[in-house]
């Protein structure tokens, strides 16, 4: 099958490649770019372990062809830590103890970091519905709540600092 | 007191036992640093799929893979042809049975393996797939197991004449074997002259471990220097190695077999299957390496179902609530082949510790294991060895025989729990608990959900019920478990004829660091973090300064891998005696030190200190420098030692669960309202990594119990082959539980701990059905299958004529 090129912009960096049209993103990212963070746990867009953020919204790359992704801005767990360090995502997983194998980390982290920005003070429950479509078969979910409530707290609390 | 808190300074730096330490793996796993088998990318690396089959029984009458092969970027199509001559289209089943690689003549369930494509890219290869042309005829299909065994229709030709099997005499061709525990004739008297007999037939649905990372492997051939790499979702690593050799003829030292990050196993990967196999076989063909991971459909449909038992039980007491005998015959399907996981001589695990928490003086358990057209597996779930099985069954005849006697199920349960003193107790079928406080735990559970309370405002609402003011039921779901964990002992317990002992081997660095490797593998448990902690507590070097390595076995001792919570039980304290050895060789080296004897030197938390003169002491830090710069009369260079561990018994974790769950007559949906689960796991090494263990293992059972299970129609068709029929709770469904705990050591083992993460899913399950039993006791259920999605519990509620 004849490959077309395609411009992705992945954590910030440009890149062409060639994919055939019938390439999942997810493939694309994983295999072309080498970025193995997203996982892949099911490819019917029911685990969320794929979890990427594009353009502003939470995708699950199995599920979108990378053609579709054509001049796309994606953000995957490899592009959300900063400079100075893991993001308090990620600090705060580690913390609340929010992963045991952690195969569904990168989507569960690349979800919050995406339902915090659309809601920065969210209640339990929000975060529970926020993160619905990310299955998680180790951790029973409670300490991945409790760390998404803690970095809000954080994230609040160095906003408010900041102002 | 400047002493007192400086020793407590120098005990929190050893992170060490009891620490809620930070997990040493996170850093890696929240950055997608992880580096799990489908991430293993290899130069020249083809990707295998297979050609399953639509049918659950049929004869495979031909296959063509012309069209397969003529496909650009197909590099072979493997067929049970292919694999006869190197005798690999047939591979041994951990439970002494055997089965196909590839389907040779019949296939016996839905989704068999039945050709392997291997082609430059998964694209390519699904293509292929579809091109590969496979003539069947179809048979007759059995999916029921008692039809089955009385069915004229053969599902295993190839031993369909053999009278014995790997467990003794079959006695109809769909029969595997008969297993036996107790006194039969004994209990059948005491059951014919009780005053009161309570029988039920309790089913645990076939459901799946379903990890959130499917199963897979690369094998890499080199042929110029003959050594085959093999990567993989592997529970046992070194048991890999030593089948991949037999079966292949590779000497041993020519395998390296590799456990990579592994995202999840809860039983699932635990066996070898065709794809582990067949990759090898096409790298060894192909010259190349092959990787094959399974899609998640194949997960379900494929690789190793759990549970599948039918447990008929009869339970007699006296009218006091005394219990005084238990007989229970299982009808265990089995699926096409017998694939179980279980240790050798145990074709029903150690189901036999079936009379759970409670005094039973005499019991029987017969098993009977059946063929029928379904997948093979029967892997222990999130559980040691069909333990899960047995304590549910023992739950709901508990909770059935309260019904009989119109008794309190807690109470019924206070009254003929194993006492304190009784332990090290004998069971009726023969197993020794080593340890547990059975009361204390439940009377602080009771006291923490404030039972009475609850009990009363139950009969409160089934009034209110009654009286048309409320559509809601309440349901109060007990459980008291006994886990049996840690295979274990040598002499009985075995895997392909290796015994079950672990390992643990310790190098200390010059500078007073260290790295221990063992013969297990983490699927998410922290064993790096935790099997630290355990060591740093022995040899007084901070756990931070400790890496663990598990899972290579080119470089790890021999273990028998990570399963039926038998880590921390064997390996860990295998960690625990490799770090008495090195402590007992630093007191030589400290005593040469000091200029002291041996016996005049103390061990104080990281140091040797000279008896009565605290201010001389020698580090583990300053006596690993010597232990490599300074020639010690009478004492070898260096600081290693190796532990392999044959632990002399199991542990016998316990614990009570109590939930709370409110429901919907009308709709049948539920609500848990409150989860209390209390724990008593021995000695706790880090108690941060237990309660994530609790909430994962409580989430599974809730998914077991209350939606999930791997279905067949009567054609055998598998009906949940995908996340959206196998139900698996998000985190809106999951409840928020609350852990709790006693400390019950165990006295065989080195710092007296147990096993932990199967525990929420062996007493979960219980505790979530027997609230929705509980729940309509009082409108007269005695006993209804799971699992209990809303259907089935609007269903329970109909067919008590409560929708008027
Ligand atoms: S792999 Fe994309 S949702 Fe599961
Ligand atoms: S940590 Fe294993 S699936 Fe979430």
């Amino acid at each position: 099958m004849g490959k077309q090129i395609i411009t992705l912009t992945v954590n910030g960096e440009k890149h062409e490649v060639a994919a055939e049209p019938r390439e999942l993103l997810v493939h694309t990212l994983r295999e072309t770019l080498n970025l193995r963070g997203p996982h892949v746990g099911c490819e019917t867009s029911h685990c969320g372990a794929c979890t990427v953020d594009i353009d502003g919204k939470s995708v699950k790359s199995c599920t979108m062809f990378a053609a579709q992704a054509d001049g796309a801005e994606i953000t995957t767990i490899e592009g959300i830590a900063t400079p100075d360090g893991m993001h308090v995502l990620q600090e705060m997983f580690r913390e609340h103890h929010g992963l045991q194998c952690g195969y569904c980390t990168p989507g569960m982290i690349t979800r919050a970091y995406r339902l915090l920005q659309e809601n920065p003070n969210p209640t339990e429950e929000e975060v529970r519905f926020g993160i619905a479509g990310n299955l998680c078969r180790c951790t029973g979910y409670q300490n991945i709540v409790k760390a998404i409530l803690a970095a809000a707290a954080e994230m609040n609390a160095a906003r408010e600092a900041a102002q | 007191m400047k002493d007192l808190e400086d020793r407590q300074e120098r005990i929190d730096n050893l992170k060490g036992l009891g620490c809620s330490r930070k997990r040493v793996e996170d850093a890696r796993f929240t950055q997608g640093k992880g580096n799990y088998v489908d991430d293993v990318n290899l130069p020249g690396m083809l990707h295998g799929d297979f050609v399953r089959s639509p049918y659950a029984h049929a004869r495979v009458k031909s296959i063509n893979i012309d069209a397969a092969m003529a496909l650009d970027g197909v590099v072979a199509v493997l067929t049970a042809k292919d694999l006869e001559p190197l005798s690999l289209h047939w591979m041994p089943t951990l439970a002494g049975d055997k089965q196909m690689v590839l389907a040779d003549g019949k296939v016996l369930f839905q989704g068999q393996e039945v050709a392997f494509v291997v082609a430059k890219d998964r694209y390519v290869a699904a293509d292929a797939v579809e091109l590969v042309e496979v003539e069947y005829e179809e048979l007759p299909v059995l999916v029921d197991p008692f039809e089955a065994l009385q069915s004229d229709i053969v599902l295993r030709e190839d031993i369909k004449d053999e009278k014995e099997g790997a467990h003794g005499a079959r006695r109809h061709h769909n029969h595997i074997f008969l297993w036996e525990e107790g006194d039969k004739d004994a209990t059948e008297q005491v059951l014919d002259e009780a005053e009161v007999v309570a029988e039920e037939m309790v089913y645990y649905h076939r459901t799946h471990p379903c990890p959130l990372e499917p199963c897979g492997s690369v094998a890499s051939m080199d042929k110029i220097n003959g050594k085959l790499t093999l990567w993989g979702t592997f529970q046992a690593p070194h048991v890999v190695r030593t089948v991949a050799s037999l079966l292949s003829g590779i000497e041993e030292h020519n395998i390296r077999v590799i456990s990579p990050d592994i995202g999840g196993g809860f039983g699932n990967k635990v066996g070898v299957y065709p794809g582990y196999v067949c990759s090898i076989v096409a790298s060894i063909v192909t010259g190349q390496p092959v990787k094959w991971i399974e899609d998640r459909m194949e997960n379900l449909m494929a690789t190793a179902f759990a549970r599948d038992y039918w447990m008929k039980g009869k339970i007699s007491a006296t009218k006091d609530g005394k219990i005084t005998g238990l007989h229970c015959h299982v009808t265990a399907d089995h699926g096409a082949f017998d694939a179980c996981a279980d240790p050798t001589k145990f074709p029903a695990g150690f189901f036999h510790i079936c009379t759970g928490s409670y005094d039973i003086p005499v019991a029987y358990v017969g098993v009977d294991g059946v063929y029928t057209n379904k997948a093979p597996g029967g892997v222990a779930y999130r559980c040691s060895f069909r333990v899960t099985e047995a304590a549910y069954f023992i739950e709901r005849m508990i909770e059935v025989l309260a019904i009989e006697l119109n008794m309190d199920a807690a109470e019924l349960r206070r009254i003929n729990f194993i006492k304190a003193d009784q332990f090290p107790y004998q069971s009726a079928l023969g197993w020794e608990y080593d340890s547990g406080d059975y009361h204390t735990a439940w009377d602080k559970a009771l006291a923490a959900v404030k039972y009475d309370d609850l009990r009363a405002e139950q009969a409160q609402r089934v009034e209110d019920f009654k009286a048309g003011k409320t559509r809601k039921l309440l349901g109060i779901g007990l459980t008291h478990f006994t886990e049996i964990v840690g295979a274990g002992p040598v002499k009985n317990c075995d895997i392909l004829g290796m015994g079950m002992f672990d390992s643990c081997e310790i190098r200390i660095h010059p500078t007073g660091s260290a790295i221990a490797r063992l013969g297990t593998i983490s699927q998410g448990q922290g064993h790096a973090t935790t099997f630290a902690q355990i060591l740093a507590s022995e040899i007084g070097l901070s756990a931070d300064s400790i890496t663990i390595e598990e899972g290579d076995t080119d470089t790890a001792p021999y273990g028998l891998g990570t399963y039926g919570s038998r880590s921390t039980p064997v390996a860990g304290a295998a960690t625990a005696m490799a770090g008495r050895k090195i402590r007992a060789k630093a007191q030589m080296i400290a005593a040469y030190l000091l200029e002291v004897h041996d016996n005049d030197l103390e061990w104080d938390v990281d140091r040797f200190v000279v008896k009565g003169a605290p201010e001389r002491f020698k580090t583990m830090k300053d006596i690993a420098y010597a232990a490599y710069n300074q020639a010690i009369p009478g004492v070898e260079p260096g600081l290693e030692a190796v532990s392999y561990y044959d632990p002399p018994n199991m542990t016998y974790p316990f614990g009570a669960y109590i939930c709370v769950m409110e429901i919907d007559a009308d709709t049948g949906e539920h609500e848990i309202r409150q989860f209390y689960a209390l724990d008593d796991c021995g000695t706790r090494i880090n108690p941060m990594v237990i309660e994530g263990q609790v909430h994962g293992g409580l989430t599974e059972a809730l998914a077991i119990a209350m939606g999930q299970e791997i279905a067949y129609d009567d054609m055998g068709n598998c009906k949940t082959g995908t996340l959206m029929d196998f139900f698996i709770p998000t985190a809106v469904e999951t409840p928020h539980y609350t852990t709790d705990h006693t400390e019950t050591p165990s006295p065989h083992h080195p710092i007296g701990a147990k096993g932990v993460g199967e525990s929420p899913n062996v007493g979960g399950v219980p505790a979530f059905s027997n609230a929705v039993h509980d729940a309509f006791r009082a409108f007269g259920l005695r006993q209804s299958h799971m699992p209990h999605d809303h259907w089935r519990i609007w269903k329970i509620a109909n067919d008590l004529g409560l929708h008027g």
